[in-house]
């Protein structure tokens, strides 16, 4: 990410707007202009604004803390106000979510891998299917058209390669042990259980799917903090979960603060590992600390940049492998 | 102990002795108790004459230094701490106690040797290094073997039929990947961390250190070894054995001390890799001090096993893999099955079939060949066995121990089991790491898993029972890192080891095991 790029990115909580740019960007594409008596523009129908909620259990839920960050947006495209209100995630939002996370990950664990691939797929479909909306929303976040767009395109793309790979890491991290003696011995992979992911900032779409894909490919459920820099592609990222026959409560995604809500994650004792994609070294060391208290596996990364769209780099089966456990068993030979 | 705590142990034994000195006193209560309760009583047809080990061809030193950089180096801090054998209370030799500026050196050569030969040098020169290793060991065996359990106590048919195979074994197994390392990680490659420090535990002292130091070498790292304070002879052995095979001076560095020195290890900048094998409260203090630095790590930590016994089970057979899952190197080990699930229909006849065979058990000198049950580490490990077996009686669970005469000399448990032990008690949920079992029922498989998974560790677990499709329903949601189907405690240097949950991260062993002492590339 450039200088110039991270300038152009919009600034959070800040409450002015300006009324008259607020009611002529607020104009439908296919809505006729109207003007009063002062000459102010305004729409003949009035849109419907969204309301942008967190994604937790299957479901679109505020805060319990009732809190909200404001999110401005680049002049839009017509769907949203410049300035939405999306939810402030708390601690006790991020125990509800792995509550619901912990309900879910074993009944998806223990679906076929083939059907996770299936849903995976799904999900890539949803996600093509909403390539405007979703490039829209990047781009309202500050990025180009062509640079929206690409991003997508990879998103979609990554999901096919996770979809392909649900029915696969198995066979190539598995192995059968020749052991010394009369027994047969094979070691298989198995998910972790509940694994928090600190999503990264940039690029908000592509490195949120990147993170989450991955990880719940492997069988785990996740509870996210989606970057603060553009919650608000997260939330529509969600809304694609929402139809892809995922299983609510796998991915739970809150939008909120990280430095807020990752320590709580980390010192959550059902939560067995996390990923954190962070520069903030400090906070990374407050969760890895916090994190030994019930022996957390905690991955820890500076975002990739650039490189998360290089197939060699940002995907591969060793995402996959980092948040899946060993199980080795053995039985005896003989008649 | 407080006087309150014995008399409350009084009454499980049938008298008011104390519990914390388990000498004659204790162990004829026991047998009181034993007699009542056994089928079999064997009398005098089951005792061996002696049939020790002979050990006048053993040479060890009066004192040992630290291995650092190929050389035998006093320590800076000036100062030793004796090893004794635990079964007979003789000293055996005394160590240095290495420092922080000992640590400083050793991790400095480790340092140097992995810049100037270790990381430069094709695998396949590493493999022959690592081969000669193996080969010495298989030389050296049964010496090391006698030394093994002289300075820890655990009987020589052990040590020599399980440990130094093993050890030899674990470095055979790597050797060979030393040059082959592009296959193991398919589509990534890989590269060596750096300096790994180790820090191993007392119960399996020269097999604990061949399963750091192999996989370490043979993905190119060097090695800075740190053995536990009780059983520091053979690790320090091993180092004669790695100055033999001509390493390059500073591959392998083997510092001794207690905690302080691990500590000293494990916080040092210029480790990469912290590999640490011992008690779960240890590890995540390791883990926290670990925070922020980007070392890598690697635990093996406590367990609390289940091991699940069906009543369609070979009962016979799962009654000797209650003995060796339990009562195997004392109890001293992580992945014992140290809480024994049984299916209550059988219960009666699984409790007496045990009795039976405890019988028969041989609890003394570990030099005896015909020793079954050796002593304990050490006096600190007696006394926390003691004290969890007195929670238990305290906590209403009912104790049987094996009658047999112990010892006068040296620190001695008779093989112990509770029943009517509660879920919630400190017998079922803490690791006790001596022969005590804790004896619990079920009535389904749901049951038996529910009570299995109950707990924060997770390294292992046993399944007896003749259905192979209930092995696997159970294998699968078994929350272990290690399953065993009918049949216990068994190890391999291609077989990956390691646990769930607060049992730790990273395996050791097989193709799995070389990830920890890695670098890879996406």
């Amino acid at each position: 990410m450039t200088k110039a790029k991270k300038d152009a990115a919009p600034k959070t909580l800040r409450t002015e707007v300006k009324e008259e740019a607020a009611s002529v960007t607020g104009l439908p594409s296919n809505g006729t202009l109207v003007h009063d008596r002062a000459g102010r523009a305004f729409a003949s129908r009035v849109r419907v604004n969204k309301a942008y909620k967190m994604y937790v259990g299957g479901a679109f839920v505020r805060s319990e803390s009732g809190r909200y960050t404001q999110v401005l947006g680049e002049p839009d495209l017509g769907a949203d106000p410049r300035t939405v209100n999306v939810p402030r995630g708390s601690r006790k939002d991020a125990r509800d979510a792995v509550l619901v996370a912990k309900n879910a990950q074993e009944p998806w664990a223990s679906r076929t891998a083939y059907n996770r691939g299936q849903i995976l797929y799904r999900l890539a479909e949803v996600l093509e299917s909403r390539r405007a909306e979703l490039a829209q929303s990047i781009v309202r976040a500050g990025s180009s058209k062509a640079e929206a767009e690409r991003e997508v395109d990879c998103t979609v793309d990554r999901a096919v390669y996770y979809a392909g790979f649900a029915d696969k890491f198995q066979a190539l991290l598995a192995s059968s042990n020749p052991v010394s003696g009369p027994h047969f011995g094979f070691s298989v992979p198995e998910a972790l259980g509940i694994v928090g992911i600190l999503a990264p900032e940039r690029p908000a779409l592509l490195g949120l799917v990147s993170t989450i894909l991955p990880v719940i490919c492997g069988g785990n459920s996740v509870v996210v903090i989606a970057g603060e820099h553009d919650p608000r592609t997260a939330i529509v990222f969600c809304e694609c979960l929402a139809t892809s026959d995922l299983p609510g409560g796998v991915v739970n995604v809150l939008t909120g603060q990280a430095k807020e809500i990752a320590p709580h994650i980390a010192k959550h004792r059902e939560v067995i590992a996390m990923d954190l994609w962070t520069e903030d070294a400090a906070l990374t060391a407050a969760c890895e600390k916090d994190g030994s208290a019930n022996v957390k596996r905690i991955k820890a990364h500076v975002p990739l940049g650039e490189d998360i769209y290089n197939e060699a780099r940002g995907q591969g089966i060793g995402w996959i492998e980092r948040f899946l456990e060993t199980k080795t068993i053995w039985h005896p030979v003989g008649v | 102990m407080s006087e309150e705590m014995s008399k409350l142990a009084g009454p499980a034994l049938g008298d008011g002795t104390s519990e914390a000195l388990p000498r004659r006193g204790l162990h004829q209560d026991a047998l009181v108790a034993t007699t009542r309760s056994t089928a079999l009583e064997f009398g005098k047809a089951w005792e061996y004459a002696p049939a020790p080990e002979a050990s006048d061809h053993v040479k060890i030193a009066l004192r040992y230094e630290l291995f650092i950089g190929g050389k035998w180096q006093p320590p800076r801090s000036g100062k030793y701490f004796s090893t004794e054998s635990p079964s007979t209370e003789v000293k055996l030799s005394e160590v240095a106690d290495a420092g922080a500026e000992d640590v400083d050196l050793a991790v400095r050569a480790a340092r140097h040797a992995f810049d100037k030969y270790w990381s430069r040098m094709r695998g396949a020169e590493r493999a022959k290094y690592i081969f000669r290793i193996a080969r010495a060991l298989q030389e050296k065996a049964r010496e090391l073997a006698i030394v093994e359990s002289m300075d820890g106590g655990k009987p020589i048919k052990e040590s020599r039929d399980v440990d130094l195979p093993l050890a030899a074994a674990h470095f055979f197994y790597h050797a060979g990947w030393a040059d082959k390392l592009e296959y193991a990680f398919q589509g990534r490659r890989s590269r060596p961390l750096g300096v790994a420090g180790q820090i191993i535990p007392w119960n399996f002292p020269l097999l604990m250190a061949a399963w750091k130091i192999a996989p370490a070498l043979a993905c190119g790292n060097t090695v800075v070894l740190k053995p536990a304070e009780t059983t520091p002879l053979t690790a320090l052995l091993l180092a004669r054995i790695i100055e033999e095979a001509e390493l390059p001076p500073g591959v392998v560095n083997v510092i001794t001390g207690a905690g302080a020195t691990g500590a000293a290890l494990a916080a040092h900048p210029g480790v990469d890799k912290i590999a640490f094998t011992g008690s779960t409260e240890v590890g995540k203090r390791i883990q926290k001090a670990a925070a922020g630095t980007k070392k890598r790590l690697t635990l093996e930590l406590g367990g609390k096993a289940a091991n699940i016994i069906f009543a369609d089970a070979p009962i016979d057979q799962a009654v000797e893999g209650i003995v060796s899952a339990i009562y195997f190197n004392q109890g001293h080990v992580c992945c014992a099955g140290s809480r024994l699930l049984v299916e209550e229909s059988v219960y009666d006849l699984v409790v007496r079939k045990l009795k039976d065979r405890m019988a028969t058990l041989r609890l003394g000198d570990p030099l005896d060949k015909n020793t079954d049950v050796g002593a304990i580490n050490s006096r600190m490990q007696l006394d926390k066995i003691n004290e969890l077996v007195l929670s238990g009686s305290r906590e209403g669970a009912e104790r049987f121990s094996m009658a047999c005469d112990l010892p006068s000399k040296g620190y001695w448990f008779a093989p112990t089991f509770f029943t009517n032990v509660a879920q919630s008690s400190r017998i079922a949920r803490e690791e006790i790491f001596g022969p005590v079992l804790a004896v619990q029922t079920f009535r389904t498989p749901d049951e038996a898993l529910e009570k299995a998974n109950n707990t924060m560790y997770g390294l292992s677990a046993g399944v007896w029972t003749d259905k192979g499709a209930k092995i696997f329903w159970m294998g699968q949601r078994l929350k272990a890192g290690v399953v065993w189907g009918n049949t216990y405690n068994k190890f391999d240097p291609s077989s990956p080891f390691g646990g769930f949950k607060e049992s730790g991260f990273g395996r050791e062993g097989g193709r799995q095991g070389l990830a920890g002492y890695v670098e890879l590339d996406g």
